[in-house]
């Protein structure tokens, strides 16, 4: 196969005007899955959390997961569809030795949710509405490795090992209509959009869509038209894209590809592409001799989702502020500049500070804790920020005992250590270290006397008026009171004591 | 008389009083079993420790004096092969299931379990259910005790030829079509197919998932109904199952035993006693509609114009569903694998070419063709709108009476081999039983006594709306009541061993 000639970008932007789609699946956190009441957690044993019912044994029935049907109402309200009153599943049959009944339980023609919209925000602050189409709930598939043979794939494989533990886990498919007139913006348009719509998911709590785990997948389809033709061009769906940045690198590299190949009069094939994540490049999937038949038809297994309109209600009222608007918020409130802003966003930080300040902290010394030396501390420990075992409440309570001097920072930053090395609450870390600053004047007064008397030449110094002398006796009982001794009172002591 | 030929109700009077106690009533069906399926072949599989050490139980619980599980205690029955059963294998009739052992029990199963039924083994069926013969096993035919040269029905020929040998006095069926009713037909026993969603069917295995409906069969109508009542009523685990009581249809069989019908409303289906129907058969229907008349029924003649489009449209909705419900046999997990070492998708071709039988594959292919794309519209859709006509035709009949009856199938049972080849005949047998199942409205199918020209047992098929399963017992029973009384039970002859 000939490598495929790509064209300057710009000259692609200037000539053609691409069409976007994007497909993005949501794996849902419910406990449990779809149809059954396996457990979801990610990683488990391979064949662990399995029933008769996600490994399609015969006689095996689906039952529908109350809370998955609340998930997809909640993310459909928040991308302003509407609710579908009456709606059934439906089959799509396919053979794969991943998929347990050889049919996978979806929505087709009466998709739950259908014409939404979101405002997405580019780098600039312009706005672009994209339209949403439909986000319908299905099922997922089990997990196959293929062993041996050259592309990791089924075809050419000496042997498979197949995993259910994910067969049965919710899905909500979320599919925009066709993005037009985006131009050379297409591929931040696109980055832009799924990044908005996984913090608006993640904002409803209803799932953890995090890409680099498959909890968050997109499919992006893509086609160009010559500028000014009005005639669309024929789409590609490009798959496997598991990044934020992929989702961007992704359209422009389709662009430039489809360029090529329409520069050389050629035809675009309606085709699934892979993408490759190291050469930022697409590449054709198996062609299929035949166009695949689903021969979807209604699951006679299922009854109906009839959503209520007071239900429906009900769950609008659980939406949370919009994550774009709790920002803008919180940057007026805590006099952020923009650059400050996207720091805490990409720290994954904005949350636990917010949580923090609600839990009593000044911004100021809320964003510090985290930002820094919490920060610092998941990067040594190699997790999330989110994912360490401190809580913004405990935090917030390191605050408040520095403010009300009843720890210094160094002393601070030893208790949330305490906490870190799960040592219980700051009060218990503080206890059981002993970790308190020592402001009894009777202990100090000893503590202070004995390093005057150990130092007579700096005491004459200070006498004599040279007052900043006295650090090295400041020194010197922080050094006695392990560091324990609130500095400030040390001082006026020493001055004290010395006058 | 022995243990054996005693009905469910007086067998299980006799063992809680200590009379007879469960395991002897248990081992009596076991010897008997030994001693006739050989020739007869109901059962796949017969679990007679598991079996002995149920009966165990209930006689324990009958010596501590404490109340029985159920009214059924200790009673042996006969279940299809087509229900999960944790301790038995579970092959619906095909080699693809060979020796399948599921891990779980069906819902159907645990609550027998749960009412002290004593399980005696799995019951030979056509191949997933797919059959009016039981020839369409893989595991070879059931013979009619009547006449071992001919079909016991089907697909649920097993059970009733179980019953009718008296290898067990309770069986539990399921009715796509009419595999309850057609078999209890041909072997002068007494099938109900209860309203869709009545029963739960998790743990059945599907064949056609918005037909299908397990159901009692039995040689009495109460049995039926005591029967019903232990495996009926709403289940978390079916999302199609009812969440409404069960329909009390003991009381109502009682009722009806006593024998007055008067101020009800028997509907003759004038499209369900035409053409095709043996002169014997005809006659004994006749027979019965004059029995019921004089019991005080008043008879009256109903239409359903759209019952005539009801096999074109059950034969487009059942493959199609079959399809779809048998794509998980594809040797990856459990079941029948062949040509192991090659590719997953030649493993599964070559095990499922190998595994089904040419019923299976025949309807898998008609279905596969009704819902490829550009022809769902003109079958599958087209055949739904037939299901909701059939409901309209069923719901202006009972605005004009309480149940509607017609022959259960338009011949005896005919010899082994007549049909096999033929499809189209063999799909004629359920002409009048698929009309309920399209619609999910109850129907049982009582004997109505022996054809002229053969001897052999005809049933009257008694249907009622949606959940009206009482009325329809209460009917079934005053026939039944009325019918003994005047001509005797329908015993087949000792079967030739």
């Amino acid at each position: 196969m000939t490598a495929p000639v790509l064209v300057d970008y710009a000259d692609v932007v200037a000539r053609y005007e691409p069409t976007l789609g994007l497909e993005v699946h949501v794996e849902l956190s419910t406990n449990t899955k779809m149809f059954c009441g396996c457990p979801t957690e990610f990683g488990a044993e391979p064949n662990t959390q399995v029933c008769p019912t996600c490994l399609g044994l015969p006689g095996s029935l689906p039952v529908v997961n109350r809370t998955a049907v609340e998930s997809a109402i909640r993310i459909g309200l928040a991308l302003n569809c509407s609710i579908a009153p009456w709606g059934r599943f439906a089959r799509k049959n396919y053979f794969y030795p991943d998929m347990p009944k050889n049919f996978q339980t979806s929505q087709y023609d009466e998709p739950i949710c259908v014409d939404g919209y979101m405002d997405v925000t580019l780098d600039d602050g312009s706005t672009v509405r994209v339209e949403i189409e439909r986000a319908h709930m299905e099922e997922d598939t089990g997990k196959s490795l293929h062993v041996g043979g050259a592309t990791g794939r089924i075809h050419g494989a000496e042997y498979s090992l197949l995993d259910y533990n994910r067969a049965g886990v919710p899905l909500i498919e979320i599919v925009t209509k066709m993005i037009p007139d985006t131009g050379g913006r297409a591929p931040e348009v696109a980055r832009a959009y799924v990044t908005q719509l996984r913090d608006l998911v993640k904002s409803l709590g209803v799932s953890d869509v995090r890409m680099d785990q498959g909890s968050m997948r997109c499919d992006v389809n893509l086609s160009l038209s010559p500028t000014g033709s009005g005639v669309l061009g024929t789409r590609t769906e490009t798959k496997n894209v598991n990044s934020l940045r992929s989702v961007e690198r992704a359209v422009r590299y389709e662009m430039s590809r489809q360029a090529g190949v329409l520069d050389a009069g050629g035809e675009i094939v309606q085709e699934t592409r892979h993408f490759e994540e190291q050469s930022g490049t697409t590449r054709a999937g198996r062609r299929k001799e035949t166009s695949e038949d689903y021969r979807y038809f209604p699951e006679p297994d299922l009854v109906p989702i009839a959503p209520s309109a007071e239900w429906v209600e009900e769950l609008r009222g659980t939406l949370p502020e919009k994550p774009w608007e709790r920002r803008a918020r919180i940057q007026e409130s805590w006099g952020l500049s923009d650059e400050e802003l996207r720091d805490l966003v990409n720290a994954g930080a904005l949350d636990l500070i917010e949580a923090t300040v609600a839990a009593g902290a000044p911004a100021g010394e809320a964003r510090s804790w985290w930002v820094a030396y919490l920060t610092q501390q998941a990067n040594t420990r190699g997790v999330e920020l989110d994912q360490l075992p401190i809580t913004p409440l405990q935090v917030a309570r390191v605050v408040a005992l520095v403010a009300s001097g009843d720890l210094n920072n160094k002393l601070a930053r030893q208790v949330v250590d305490g906490v870190l090395a799960g040592e219980g609450e700051p009060d218990t870390v503080v206890e059981a270290r002993g970790l308190k600053v020592v402001s009894d004047d009777g202990a100090l007064i000893a503590a202070v006397d004995e390093a005057l008397a150990a130092q007579p030449d700096v005491v004459e110094k200070i006498k004599s008026g040279k007052v900043q002398a006295a650090g090295a006796i400041v020194g010197a009982v922080m050094k006695a009171t392990k560091g324990q001794a609130d500095a400030k009172r040390v001082r006026e002591l020493i001055i004290e004591r010395c006058t | 008389m022995s243990v054996i030929t005693l009905s469910a109700a007086e067998l299980a009077g006799r063992i809680q009083s200590g009379e007879v106690s469960a395991v002897e009533a248990a081992q009596a069906h076991l010897d008997r079993i030994a001693e006739v399926d050989g020739s007869v072949h109901a059962f796949l599989h017969v679990g007679a420790e598991a079996a002995l050490a149920s009966a165990a139980l209930v006689d324990e619980q009958v010596k501590a004096g404490s109340a029985p599980a159920s009214p059924l205690a200790g009673v042996p029955l006969a279940l299809k092969d087509v229900f999960a059963t944790i301790d038995m294998p579970t092959t619906c009739g095909s080699k693809i299931l060979e020796g399948w052992r599921p891990p779980y029990d069906a819902t159907v199963t645990a609550r027998l379990r749960a009412a002290g039924i004593t399980i005696l083994g799995k019951t030979n069926m056509d191949e997933f259910a797919m059959g009016s013969s039981t020839e369409h096993s893989a595991y070879g035919p059931t013979h009619n005790p009547w006449d071992l040269s001919r079909i016991p029905g089907g697909s649920g020929g097993g059970s009733a030829a179980a019953l009718a040998a008296f290898e067990a006095p309770l069986a539990i069926g399921t009715d796509t079509g009419g595999s309850i009713r057609q078999p209890a037909a041909v072997t002068g026993t007494v099938g109900v197919k209860p309203t869709y969603g009545g029963v739960s069917r998790y743990g059945l295995v599907a064949c056609a998932s918005s037909l299908d409906q397990g159901g009692p069969c039995a040689r009495t109508v109460l049995d039926a109904a005591l029967l019903h009542e232990v495996i009926g009523g709403y289940d978390p685990l079916d999302s199609t199952s009812i969440d409404a009581p069960v329909p009390s249809v003991v009381e109502a069989a009682r009722l009806g035993a006593q024998g007055d019908l008067s101020g009800l409303r028997v509907g003759v289906v004038r499209e369900l006693g035409g053409e095709g129907y043996q002169p014997g058969v005809r006659a004994s229907f006749d027979a019965a509609l004059q029995r019921l008349e004089k019991l005080g029924a008043e008879i009256v003649e109903v239409s359903c114009p759209h019952f005539e489009y009801g096999m074109a449209a059950y034969y487009l909705i059942l493959p199609s569903e079959v399809s779809s419900n048998l794509a998980r046999f594809d040797a990856m997990r459990y079941g029948l694998r062949v040509a192991e070492g090659a590719s997953a998708e030649e493993v599964m071709a070559a095990t499922r070419e190998a595994g089904f039988g040419p019923e299976v594959k025949r309807r898998i292919i008609l279905g596969t063709y009704a819902l490829s794309s550009g022809y769902y519209d003109a079958y599958y859709g087209q055949a739904q709108k037939v299901r909701t006509l059939i409901s309209r035709d069923f719901a202006a009949a009972f605005a004009k009476a309480d149940v509607l009856v017609s022959p259960t199938a338009p011949t005896t049972a005919f010899p082994i081999g007549e049909k096999v080849d033929d499809p189209l005949a063999m799909y004629l047998n359920d002409l009048a039983t698929i009309p309920t199942n399209l619609a999910g409205v109850a129907g049982m199918s009582v004997p109505s006594g022996l054809a002229e020209e053969d001897g052999l047992p005809v049933g009257l098929q008694i249907m009622a709306p949606a959940l009206g399963e009482a009325v329809m017992y209460r009917v079934g029973a005053a026939f039944e009541a009325s019918r003994l009384a005047d001509e005797g039970a329908l015993t087949a002859p000792e079967v030739a061993r």
